[in-house]
């Protein structure tokens, strides 16, 4: 057994650690030195500047509304997605008329699990670009097509969507919405479909209703998935640059009209690559790095409770 | 059960509160299965109408989509996708399925493969590997983003196959970004699995490295399958990496976009101002192949998606 375990352990392991310490670890550590500089990224001059970059961020209003940005999306995307996926599976799982098969799911169950699951599939940049048509602001875009249609907006003069400052950040919004709900009702249908159904009927015949079953049973039941889809669905909140970047109007990494829809990532980008900034923009990126962390102890934390087991 | 008792405690004297008749209609579903009928159809359109709207989009005149959004196509020809594929969405495809079946050949090999020894071998500084490879998939890759810019464009003064814009640059760092989820999973999975067999064939003289492969690896088949789901989507996905690293670096170099990069380009920039259909039969190009796929595989792709979630 014991021959040649050592050179075999070390052969096995050798690339995938120099990978991942060269590409991954080893970047994220120079992230932190950087922000230190006043590197552009451009030339290898740099100075050591301290914590002037973090100074200069407290006061950057661009960057304060960017913060403010992410921190809507990141209680609003959650909650919104969360309800309408446990609601649409609840309906897929129990909804269904109850009494002479005991607990089941509406009819057509199958064949909407699997429509709503499509947006997942898509690149998250295809989306951006189908979004862009949709929200087009003259009367051939979608949204605007089906409200002409419908008669709720007259169609010499559409909906701004995008380039309306107080729409903007909510069609971003309703896009990852749209795009995340079929995933977490596929995620929360399959916890729901481990949860014993003598559970369901013992309540049924016990006289309990729906919205009651829902909230003693099933959401008790499936908080730790719930908790998963909240960290998960944050993560997702604090990234968004695919669609602000590619949606939202503005030149380099979208973010207008005006910042009105500027996140970190977006303004990280444009000093970045377009101002010449990399040393203040790796104080951004340090930034995103201690709200992911503070978030993901928070959530672990506010959202804990006893295992059920069953 | 008194667990269960004292979490519900709160959401259950609300629902409690209601009067008890409409307790009561809601109890025999009639009148929720109306009204949840109603939002599950309204979903449902909601998803098909924009994606059918597309497809129908790339059959158009530029007039006519310039029009109003509820035209119909006057013919259906497939002039706009000849058109797409010559404006660079063939060579965007091409791209990204090179990079994709080397990035996700490496990541399942060399992710299997560490998290195999790490899973089952006991060594010192085993678990600081690990836990190292599971602190990775915590953080955004933004906080990378501008020393792995440099870190590529440096690799590339060594060898130009490995800088910025070339396949082999990218794959590798696909491939190192996806290291921590592959360990992470594989892992536990390889716990799982029974010794017996594998002790049997290491008595019989088969080496280290012959049962990883002959044995574990067949053995680990669904676990695999869970993972490379995941990697595939995660890596079609990717658009922040290519993003930054697939820039041509001088004039007149070769365009490396991957598909959805290349899409978000062609449709910011003048490529198809003047040509809307051919964005539009861009985009059903970019979107077919994955719903053919999705379609076909639609159980494995739920049930891996969500069991790599939920692990």
């Amino acid at each position: 057994m014991r021959h040649g375990k050592y050179p075999f352990i070390v052969g096995f392991l050798f690339l995938p650690i120099v990978l991942y310490v060269g590409l991954v670890l080893w970047p994220y550590a120079q992230t932190f030195g950087y922000s230190l500089t006043d590197w552009s990224g451009a030339s290898q001059e740099m100075n050591f500047i301290g914590l002037d970059n973090y100074t200069r961020l407290l006061d950057d209003e661009v960057f304060g509304g960017a913060l403010l940005h992410n921190l809507l999306l990141l209680v609003l995307l959650p909650i919104v997605t969360i309800l309408i996926a446990l609601f649409f599976a609840f309906m897929l799982n129990v909804g269904g008329k109850g009494g002479t098969g005991g607990v089941q799911g509406v009819r057509g169950a199958g064949f909407y699990k699997v429509v709503f699951f499509f947006p997942q599939v898509l690149s998250i940049a295809i989306l951006a670009v189908l979004w862009g048509a949709v929200y087009r602001t003259d009367g051939s875009g979608l949204a605007n097509g089906v409200l002409i249609k419908l008669g709720l907006v007259d169609a010499g003069d559409p909906v701004q969507w995008l380039s309306d400052p107080g729409l903007v950040l909510w069609c971003v919004l309703a896009v990852l919405v749209w795009s995340g709900v079929g995933f977490y009702l596929v995620l929360f249908s399959a916890a729901m479909q481990s949860i014993p159904k003598d559970i369901y009927e013992a309540a049924l015949l016990d006289g309990s209703g729906r919205g009651q079953t829902f909230f003693r049973i099933t959401l008790p039941l499936l908080w730790e998935t719930v908790q998963t889809a909240w960290v998960y669905l944050a993560i997702v909140a604090m990234d968004a640059f695919a669609l602000v970047s590619s949606i939202t109007p503005g030149a380099y990494f979208g973010g207008g009209p005006d910042h009105h829809s500027e996140i970190i990532s977006t303004y990280l980008m444009r000093s970045f690559l377009r101002n010449g900034e990399a040393g203040y923009a790796c104080a951004m990126g340090v930034v995103i790095f201690f709200f992911t962390l503070i978030l993901s102890i928070v959530s672990l934390w506010a959202t804990k409770r006893d295992k059920i087991e069953y | 059960m008194t667990t269960v008792d004292k979490a519900a405690s709160l959401p259950g004297q609300r629902t409690g509160g209601r009067p008890t008749d409409r307790t009561q209609r809601f109890a025999d579903g009639g009148v929720l299965n109306v009204f949840s009928h109603g939002f599950l159809a309204l979903w449902a359109a909601m998803i098909v109408l924009p994606l059918a709207w597309v497809v129908l989009g790339s059959f158009k005149t530029d007039a006519q989509i310039n029009g109003s959004a509820w035209s119909w196509p006057a013919s259906f020809g497939f002039d706009a996708f000849g058109r797409a594929w010559e404006k660079g969405i063939g060579g965007f495809f091409l791209n990204t399925l090179i990079v994709l079946a080397g990035s996700l050949t490496l990541t399942m090999l060399l992710g299997s493969m560490a998290a195999y020894v790490l899973a089952r071998y006991e060594f010192r500084g085993n678990k600081v590997i690990y836990y190292l490879f599971v602190a990775g998939s915590m953080f955004p890759v933004y906080l990378a983003l501008v020393p792995l810019f440099f870190m590529v464009r440096n690799l590339g003064e060594i060898s130009p196959l490995l800088g910025l814009n070339s396949y082999l640059g990218l794959i590798l760092v696909y491939v190192a970004y996806s290291l921590p989820f592959t360990v992470f999973f594989m892992y536990s999975f390889f716990r799982t699995l029974p010794t017996a067999v594998h002790e049997a064939a290491m008595l019989d003289g088969c080496s280290h490295t012959r049962a990883f492969f002959q044995i574990m690896v067949p053995m680990a088949k669904p676990g695999l399958i869970s993972v490379g789901i995941f990697n595939v989507l995660g890596q079609w996905n990717q658009y922040i990496l290519p993003v930054t690293l697939m820039q041509p670096t001088t004039a007149g170099e070769a365009d490396h976009s991957m598909l959805a990069q290349g899409l978000v380009n062609l449709a910011l920039q003048s490529g198809y101002k003047s040509d809307a259909p051919a964005l539009f039969a861009g985009m059903t190009i970019a979107m077919l192949p994955v719903l053919v796929v999705y379609l076909s595989f639609q159980r494995q792709v739920q049930s891996g998606l969500t069991s790599a979630t939920l692990k």
